[in-house]
């Protein structure tokens, strides 16, 4: 290896395979492990979701094709090979993991209970975050501020690689005795802290550690992020020229250097209470289980918006450069996301509001909490006022920016329901909920993602995704999406319950006494709708890194600076350090011979580019 | 369709005194979020007809405007505030102890959760918990129509939440704490008492019911009770 290293340095001024693309120090490479690394953890999360799914429409019916067949469940005889399969591990089931959590290919409750226990923490910590925050923050901060490089690289790669380590550590509870965690994502004590409660030892207890070196990795990343677009951008390049996804991801690394301390000192209690005999959180020894859930929603709260803050700076990018307009409002749309961002510390309340939390301080909590639909409210009718009077693009990346859009409104219009505590009296911890944040992060965050993936693909690979397969996996998603999640709103209100194991339990009715078992198997069979379609998109994004069409520099005549660096961008980004003339949005204005100034372009300097053509809209 | 538009319409049959105010607020903001929402669509969808990509027609130079900006601030502010004073009253009525109704003639009962049920300590004839004519029953939960019921509200083991869907009630109850509830059944019935916080893997199946007799059936069910 060090022969070929240093034959390479000689002759190619190239660099090895390992510290090209294992142990990388650049930004843009760091980007995309990101990036492979939160698609594979999205299959990993994605896939539970749909088991637990099957459970929830289905209930105690043995899963599809890895279970077993109803006859032999009924007359013990072996039909398909999936029965002859679960025959032979019913005979070691003291050792075999799969057939103690999922007997005969039914899923039993304390495995159910891990399984949406692990959805979110996944798609939480090792999905959204990986891939907004770690993947977009690393490609693009550098890119658009216009340097070379992240401040510290060398923490940059150990970000990556530690965020990766949590994430071995965290599947491997599912293969310890007892299970993974099953306390849900919140891990609300004393549940959570006493290990008989749920029967639970080390998956739970690795859970904690997980946790902990993710938010290392997270530490590590907001560090560099905060430091690089201080001291780092481009001459020029003011706070108030900075593209708002920029705004966005630095906002979001303040928020995660404040709340990470926060939970990691709640995982450390939690752990001396399961491991050291401490009762922090165990009211039996004199602790207090609600210090568990304000530390947990101090931190919480905040990591909702760095779950959808990404996501607003992405589409308000993508808005802008498909309406060929400027932001409208671009000042607001910076302070409506700083608001957000001082709110998210004083409304953790809201999610206690039954708890057994002093009930007066409620009206504090419901009044700042209903305060942030000032900020979403300045933020939606601004990406309207973008759109008016512009000439709308309809590529792949604007669908999905659209779509965001208004499943942001959606996802904000519900948060108001549960954000008024008398309200939430009745919907807290129903399926409500989980319809309100599904449609902030999924509909929201996820949607903006997979534009932006769309979007910022022939920079990161030189090559453009397919169009056609990008257009069937956005109008799949868009209908799966919504087929999944609205029916969950009026689940909520009739009264179903969340993390609940079988919804034949209680005899829930809709109006006029109708049986509503049906919607939850409408909503199974939209969510494999939905967990297909991303197949489409994987198989998108793979091939086109190879066989995609060769991307030209700047494809959608974008103005930000990462469009000005050549494709592939080279090591170093720029070939000189740009300067910045303008903000990034100065499309159509009036006068000039182009729809677009880029940022590098000094004033009475001759244009870089032509209006898109008609033809280049279809990508 | 509209069926499953119609979100009020979905609420569990209300039967108690103060439903119809946590109801009212419900279909208030259910009207607010409806009509924002259908004007949002109808200026996106509007907009994305309109301002569509024609050959020949470039976007107009717009930067914002600063006197939208605060009429949508304001706007919102004025709403959302409004919003708060109007639930207040229903939030303090039900939630905060010194504003309970209390009459002698209300009825007590202790109710405790533990994985996987509901246990109901009713005081006996002495009025008063923690004595010897105590009677504990598994998830049933007997009280008077149109009387006050005063819950004593306390977990064993982990934090259990005393759902009635009907009644509106929610309350977690945590373990070494008692908290107080309270509600006014107004329907005769049995209603279902599930748990709503994830308590273990019997979470599912934590149910209890309360049945609300008549008074002449309520005095029947004491007199059994305490035979």
């Amino acid at each position: 290896m060090n022969d070929h290293a240093n034959e390479s340095h000689d002759h190619h001024h190239e660099e090895s395979f390992v510290s090209k693309y294992i142990f990388s120090l650049d930004h843009k490479m760091i980007g995309k492990q990101f990036l492979i690394y939160g698609l594979i953890m999205f299959i990993v999360g994605g896939g539970l979701a749909l088991l637990f799914r099957w459970q929830l429409a289905w209930p105690d019916k043995p899963l599809p094709i890895i279970g077993v067949s109803q006859e032999y469940l009924d007359e013990g005889e072996v039909v398909s090979g999936a029965d002859k399969m679960w025959e032979k591990w019913g005979e070691d089931d003291e050792e075999n993991w799969f057939e103690r959590t999922m007997h005969a290919g039914i899923i039993g409750p304390e495995f159910y209970n891990a399984l949406f226990t692990m959805h979110a923490t996944i798609m939480v910590f090792f999905v959204v975050v990986p891939l907004l925050v770690g993947a977009f923050g690393n490609f693009l901060i550098p890119l658009m501020i216009g340097t070379r490089d992240m401040a510290f690289p060398v923490l940059n790669m150990l970000s990556f690689w530690t965020s990766v380590l949590g994430a071995v550590i965290m599947m491997a509870g599912f293969l310890v005795p007892g299970g993974h965690a099953a306390a849900g994502w919140t891990g609300y004590a004393p549940l959570s802290s006493v290990p008989d409660f749920t029967g639970v030892y080390w998956g739970q207890n690795l859970w904690c550690i997980a946790l902990i070196v993710m938010g290392v990795s997270s530490l590590m990343g907001s560090i560099n992020y905060i430091t690089t677009v201080i001291n780092m951008r481009a001459p020029g390049m003011t706070y108030f020229r900075l593209p708002l996804v920029i705004w966005s991801l630095f906002i979001v690394a303040i928020l995660l250097l404040l709340a990470f301390p926060v939970v990691a000192s709640a995982l450390a209690l939690l752990l001396f209470d399961r491991m050291a005999g401490t009762s922090f959180f165990a009211a039996a020894g004199g602790g207090e289980p609600l210090l568990w859930q304000h530390l947990f929603w101090f931190f919480g709260h905040p990591e909702v918006y760095i779950l959808i803050l990404p996501g607003m700076g992405l589409a308000s990018e993508m808005i802008s450069v498909f309406s060929r307009k400027p932001i409208f409002g671009y000042k607001s749309m910076v302070w409506a996301m700083i608001s957000i961002a001082f709110l998210s510390w004083v409304v953790w309340g809201h999610h206690m509001f039954q708890s057994g939390m002093n009930p007066a301080l409620s009206m504090g909590f419901m009044t700042t909490t209903m305060l942030i639909a000032v900020p979403s409210a300045i933020k939606t009718f601004n990406w309207l006022g973008t759109l008016f009077r512009g000439s709308i693009r309809y590529t792949v990346p604007m669908l999905h920016s659209l779509a965001f859009v208004s499943m942001f409104v959606i996802g904000g219009l519900s948060g108001i329901y549960m954000a008024n505590s008398p309200v939430d009296i009745h919907i807290h911890d129903t399926y409500y909920i989980v319809a309100h944040i599904h449609y902030v992060v999924f509909g929201g965050s996820v949607f903006a993602l997979f534009g932006a993936i769309f979007y910022w693909f022939p920079k990161m690979f030189g090559r453009h995704m397919n169009a056609t397969l990008g257009k069937i996996h956005f109008w799949l998603s868009f209908l799966a999406f919504n087929g999944v999640f609205f029916p969950m709103h009026i689940l909520g209100v009739a009264g179903h319950r969340r993390r609940i194991h079988n919804p034949l339990d209680t005899d829930l009715r809709g109006p006029g006494g109708m049986e509503i078992q049906g919607i939850n198997e409408f909503i199974t069979i939209c969510a494999f709708i939905l967990g297909a379609a991303q197949i489409i998109m994987l198989v998108n994004v793979f091939w086109s890194m190879y066989k995609g069409r060769v991307a030209e520099q700047n494809p959608w005549h974008a103005n930000t600076l990462e469009w000005q660096a050549p494709t592939p961008v080279p090591h170093g980004n720029f070939d000189q350090i740009p300067h910045v003339y303008h903000g990034p949005y100065e499309y159509s204005v009036p006068g000039a011979d182009a729809d677009w100034i880029p940022q590098t372009q000094a004033d009475g300097e001759p244009s870089h580019g032509e209006p898109i053509p008609a033809g280049a809209t279809a990508d | 369709m509209l069926k499953w538009l119609n979100f009020p319409e979905w609420l569990p049959e209300n039967a108690s005194t103060f439903g119809e105010g946590v109801d009212n607020l419900f279909v208030l903001i259910y009207w607010i979020t409806a009509i924002v929402f259908i004007a949002v669509m109808a200026v996106l969808i509007g907009f994305m007809i309109k301002y569509r990509f024609k050959e020949g027609r470039k976007a107009d130079y717009i930067e914002g405007s600063t006197t939208l900006e605060i009429t949508w601030t304001a706007v919102t502010t004025v709403i959302v505030f409004g919003l708060a004073m109007l639930s207040l009253p229903q939030w303090n009525r039900l939630k905060i102890p010194s504003q309970f109704p209390s009459s002698p003639d209300d009825v007590l009962v202790q109710v405790s959760g533990k994985q996987f049920n509901w246990d109901m300590t009713y005081p006996g004839p002495d009025g008063k918990l923690g004595t010897d004519d105590d009677l504990t029953l598994e998830n049933q939960l007997h009280v008077p129509v149109n009387k006050v019921v005063h819950v004593k509200l306390t977990s064993e083991d982990v934090i259990h939440s005393f759902f009635l869907p009907n009644m509106r009630v929610k309350q977690d109850a945590l373990p070494g704490r008692t908290i107080d509830v309270w509600f006014d059944a107004t329907k005769v019935g049995k209603y279902e008492i599930p748990c709503a916080e994830l308590c273990g893997f019997g979470h599912s199946g934590m149910l209890g019911y309360l049945n609300v007799h008549t008074d002449d059936a309520y005095a029947k069910w004491v007199e059994e009770a305490w035979k």
